[in-house]
């Protein structure tokens, strides 16, 4: 295990190591983040629906593309010049090469998210600084959910022909859970009610998390077989 | 070493390789001639753990090998016609990274000695996509001479060498192959490729259509066995 571990940061440094250099997925995330939420600013009628009941859904709207950018380059990168038989043939076990992408991706996208949110707190006028703390519990929770999930995925579409298209196609219907739980507690802690009240919810994206990391584990050397 | 017993694999209606057999001893060299579309890198990546055979076995040090053996994998050097290096780091990052999934003690003087091995000590920290493709290809020698594995698996070594670089990979890979290492090469370049072998083979279509010793084959030989198939040398 203490291996494992070892080799999977290994593989994350290395990953986020090449995406400081190049930043191009990072810089692309991050202005599409800003574009979304400028295009919902302006699309919204706000005599109709008031900007706290859209927030919370705009808000994980944006996490969830902006996201998936990151998601589809993880393994891109493996393929470019075939560096993912270079790791295959290492001695490290592939559930390593899962958890160091799953801790590279989870970075990539926290760093997102944690850009994204003062951002949103701007557009749309929401007090994001008074429910901070348990707001970071629930985009921790929830984005654990997806990438645990977004890079299995990953995983499976690189080598596809519409690689870009497969992932979304692929990982949406698998987001409904951790989305709506995420979108619910987001929008009773915009509201300022207490996060005992989402205690249900947070089981539930809890759940989740650990069901699809270790499904993730288990399955992701499928994913590898040509 | 490294032993294949009637490996097949299909992809679709292509049949990539149709019943492929050979066995090799540590210091013995395997090249393996033949046109483009023969083959040639399915064997490799076979060989390698890389892709499952349908039909037949790989072992390797005598026990059967798929590639999930860990052990089994540490023995293992490939080359491939890309460079698995990843463009946007150094070439001493690439072989860090290389060296701690290997388990390599002190993987930065091992990277720098391997960087060095190859020619390129005074490149260790120069981006790879700044590399000539020569360099990058001395890169990912280095790269897959890091963890000293006793079987190399190469595909298409010298592409982009130049005359001085192919010198020094064939001075490297003589005495790898001197020192008890088993190497298996597929290559275009008959020249290059006799001159390490101790064993050379033909394929075609899947099949060695000639394999036997390198004193059996001369540079006629092979050609003829290239262009019209036939039978054992």
């Amino acid at each position: 295990m203490r291996e494992t571990l070892r080799d999977a940061i290994t593989i994350a440094r290395k990953d986020l190591l090449l995406e400081f250099r190049a930043r191009t997925t990072a810089i692309s995330a991050l202005v599409f983040s800003a574009l979304v939420l400028v295009i919902f600013y302006f699309a919204r009628d706000p005599t109709e629906i008031s900007d706290r009941a859209l927030a919370p859904s705009v808000l994980w709207v944006t996490f969830t593309f902006a996201g998936m950018l990151g998601l589809n380059r993880a393994f891109q990168i493996e393929l470019e010049t075939r560096a993912l038989d270079g790791i295959l043939l290492a001695p490290a076990n592939r559930t390593s090469l899962y958890l160091g992408k799953v801790f590279a991706n989870l970075a990539f996208v926290l760093m997102l998210e944690a850009i994204t949110v003062p951002l949103f707190g701007v557009f749309f006028n929401v007090d994001v600084v008074s429910p901070l703390v348990p707001l970071a519990g629930v985009i921790i929770l929830a984005t654990i959910a997806f990438v645990a999930v977004g890079t299995l995925f990953s995983a499976m579409t690189a080598r596809t022909r519409f690689a870009e298209l497969m992932l979304p196609v692929l990982l949406v219907p698998f987001l409904m859970p951790p989305i709506t739980a995420a979108v619910q507690m987001t929008e009773r802690l915009f509201a300022g009610r207490p996060l005992s009240e989402v205690a249900g919810w947070l089981r539930l994206l809890a759940a989740y998390d650990i069901a699809f990391v270790i499904l993730g584990i288990l399955l992701f050397e499928a994913t590898l077989d040509e | 070493m490294l032993r294949a017993e009637g490996l097949y694999r299909a992809f679709g209606p292509i049949v990539a390789l149709d019943g492929v057999s050979f066995s090799l001893d540590a210091g013995e060299s395997l090249t393996v001639f033949g046109p483009n579309g023969a083959g040639k890198s399915t064997l490799l990546r076979t060989l390698a753990g890389l892709l499952r055979p349908q039909r037949g076995t790989v072992y390797v040090d005598g026990a059967r090998y798929d590639g999930r053996n860990a052990a089994q994998r540490r023995r293992i050097g490939w080359i491939s016609h890309q460079s698995l290096l990843y463009d946007a780091l150094t070439a001493s990052e690439n072989l860090i990274f290389v060296a701690r999934l290997h388990g390599v003690d002190r993987p930065t003087s091992a990277a720098r000695a391997a960087l060095e091995r190859v020619g390129l000590g005074d490149r260790i920290h120069a981006p790879v996509r700044t590399l000539s493709r020569g360099m990058v290809q001395r890169t990912a020698i280095a790269r897959s001479l890091l963890h000293e594995p006793g079987l190399l698996l190469l595909d298409e070594p010298f592409t982009g060498l130049d005359v001085d670089a192919a010198r020094g990979l064939r001075e490297l890979l003589t005495t790898e192959i001197r020192e008890g290492h088993a190497v298996v090469q597929v290559t275009h370049n008959v020249e290059e490729g006799l001159e390490l072998a101790s064993r050379v083979a033909v394929q075609r279509a899947g099949r060695f259509v000639a394999y036997g010793p390198r004193s059996a084959f001369d540079a006629a030989a092979v050609s003829s066995h290239y262009r019209t198939g036939g039978t054992d040398a």
